[in-house]
């Protein structure tokens, strides 16, 4: 185990944390403002690659695909809105679950409808491809630092978009009572299908870029979407900081347990633990704060 | 839920058709009835959860996968007496379901559907890695275990074992919810904070029914491993877990029958257009989220209203503090 490799697992880590942030601060602010838990999130995150795939295959240009692949998603987004989430704001958590549910098992099917059950790999940009030497000896992806810097400056903005302008402080008023907030006359149904669709390019985001490291298929959002959830537990529900703080130490702590438990320990147990380790860091998180580590909202 | 009047005859025709039907239909339909009772039970597990609890548990597929690998693994170290097998079975879901539940009912609302989801996950994973039992692939039983001197490896005599379990599991679900625990789970369900002034303490009480609900998925989960002879973890996938909820929900929650009915709905909706298409889900996904925005009720509560068998059921609440004060003054469930 030398040093380089270890820099080059943490560098790994952040910038899985920062793709894990990019999903679950969607889900964390859909729930925080328009009370909804949206299981559908991981969908967004598979059509965002699946978009991408088949934006490339018609316009044969990255630089045509990527934005068609945003508009793609943010439509879906606000068709899902407008006809399926409405009618779920006054319902109970239980409602909400099976509805999004729902919605999952449609789109991973759908996908496989349209485009197969086989993976499709989803090469890099040629622009992006090669690596650079971060720290002497060792070779970095660029494509890699590319999609850190990415989501960093999404985080920027996201984080610029809520605290500095107009619609940022109605998303927060709304988060703390959106009964005032319509009663203000403000439109609270075009700020919620806003919000949604914000959520959703952010997820659609991060499918994007994870495209070409994952493979793009059916249900590919899935084991994504419940990382997100662990990362909402640790953070606290509802709380954009904790999102980004949970997404870090999730993606840190995956990263760096495949890399050094097999150093400690080896025995058929080995990769067992190394698959549950997130979960044990959510435990014990749990074990010491009943609501996160941000709670935003109590309860 | 009598055992007289119009939902007693209800009960009555439906259990007396799950007799007679199946063997009558053949094999495949004898087999297509085994995974009802089965899906039932587990489905039945939810139920005491969701309607009797106010608890959504998104990972109960969890323990009925750990029963399903428990009763597997013994099995294939040649421990083939079901009598000793699916009571070890159930243990260990219970077992997995106490270190669960502990961790996750500190939590309430949104959080334990996540924690449920997160932790079935885990457990997933686990039985993922462990290499010796084919991974990700599972692994097959050499045979179904025996009971004394009834050989289970006839489907029909299979099927009525399970089926005779199924109605014991009912019939011990129904005590324990009319039972004076089953008042104060109820009671907590309806509001926790006034349960707890009146001297009951939500978190022991929600643990108990918690690995109950635990047991049972786990036996469900140890008769799946014997009826189809082979265990992988697509037995604990989220997406069961989903589907467990789903049936307690197309069945009517807070009826014990309505989630076995709900597991027959579902199995026969995807055996039917499975013969039309491999895309069956693509219209289960849309028929769900149609059941959650447009239809009141579930099959148990329409099939009640329909015969006229006395009152209406309560939609399930549940724990969401949100929803405390609104459930506060509205009647509690169905279950008389």
């Amino acid at each position: 185990m030398t040093l380089a490799l270890l820099v080059e697992q943490l560098f790994n880590g952040v910038q899985f944390g920062l793709m894990l942030f990019l999903m679950a601060v969607g889900v964390t602010l859909v729930f925080g403002i328009m009370r909804v838990i949206n299981l559908a999130h991981g969908s967004l995150f598979m059509l965002g690659g699946y978009f991408l795939m088949a934006a490339l295959a018609w316009t044969r240009s990255y630089g045509l695909a990527i934005p068609l692949a945003f508009v793609g998603a943010a439509l879906v987004a606000v068709v899902l809105e407008i006809v399926v989430l409405r009618p779920l704001y006054r319902r109970g958590p239980l409602d909400q679950v099976l509805a999004t549910f729902g919605l999952t098992l449609f789109f991973n099917e759908a996908v496989t409808v349209i485009w197969g059950r086989e993976p499709i790999p989803l090469s890099i940009p040629p622009f992006l491809t090669g690596s650079v030497e971060i720290i002497p000896g060792s070779a970095y992806p660029i494509y890699r630092l590319v999609i850190t810097a990415v989501a960093i400056v999404a985080g920027l903005l996201l984080y610029l978009l809520i605290a500095r302008t107009r619609i940022g402080a109605l998303i927060r008023a709304g988060s703390d009572n959106r009964e005032i907030v319509a009663a203000l006359g403000i439109n609270i149904n075009l700020l919620y299908t806003l919000i949604f669709a914000l959520s959703a390019m952010l997820a659609a985001l991060a499918g994007i870029m994870m495209g070409p490291l994952l493979s793009v298929e059916p249900g590919a959002g899935d084991p994504i979407l419940i990382l997100a959830l662990v990362v909402v537990v640790i953070g606290g529900i509802g709380s954009v900081r904790g999102a980004l703080v949970g997404a870090l130490m999730v993606g840190i702590f995956d990263t760096l347990s495949r890399v050094l438990i097999p150093l400690v320990i080896q025995t058929n147990a080995t990769s067992a633990l190394v698959g549950m380790a997130v979960y044990v860091l959510m435990a014990v998180v749990l074990l010491f704060s009943r609501t996160g580590l941000f709670a935003a909202h109590r309860g | 839920m009598t055992l007289f009047g119009r939902r007693g005859a209800l009960l009555f025709v439906l259990l007396a058709v799950a007799i007679a039907l199946p063997p009558y239909c053949g094999t495949y339909y004898t087999r297509f009835a085994t995974q009802i009772a089965i899906y039932g039970m587990a489905a039945l597990s939810v139920d005491l959860l969701l309607g009797y609890s106010g608890l959504i548990t998104f990972g109960q597929a969890a323990l009925f996968g750990v029963g399903a690998y428990a009763a597997g693994m013994l099995t294939v170290y040649g421990l083939t007496d079901a009598l000793l097998t699916w009571p070890l079975a159930i243990l260990v879901s219970m077992l997995f379901a106490l270190a669960i539940g502990a961790l996750s009912l500190r939590t309430r609302g949104f959080q334990f559907i996540m924690v449920t989801l997160a932790f079935a996950q885990m457990v997933y994973y686990f039985a993922q890695s462990l290499r010796n039992w084919g991974g990700d692939d599972g692994f097959t039983l050499p045979q179904r275990d025996s009971l004394k001197f009834i050989s289970l490896a006839d489907h029909t005599t299979f099927y009525y074992v399970v089926l005779v379990l199924l109605v014991l599991v009912v019939l011990l679900a129904n005590r324990i919810v009319k039972s004076e625990f089953g008042m104060v789970i109820r009671g907590i369900r309806d509001n926790e904070r006034r349960a707890a002034a009146v001297g009951f303490p939500p978190y022991p009480y929600k643990l108990v029914i918690f690995v109950i609900a635990g047991g049972i998925a786990g036996l469900a989960g140890a008769l799946m491993a014997n009826h189809a002879k082979f265990v992988s973890p697509a037995t604990m996938s989220w997406q069961l877990s989903g589907e467990l909820l789903a049936m307690v929900i197309l069945g009517s929650a807070n009826s014990l029958i309505g989630p076995i009915l709900g597991a027959a709905f579902f199995l026969a909706f995807r055996d039917v257009l499975s013969d039309f298409t491999e895309h069956w889900m693509l219209f289960f996904g849309p028929l769900l989220v149609a059941r959650v925005l447009l239809v009141k009720d579930g099959i148990w509560g329409m099939l009640v209203r329909a015969t006229g068998a006395d009152d209406k059921l309560g939609e399930p609440k549940v724990d969401f503090p949100e929803a405390l004060e609104r459930a506060a003054d509205s009647k509690p469930g169905a279950a008389k």
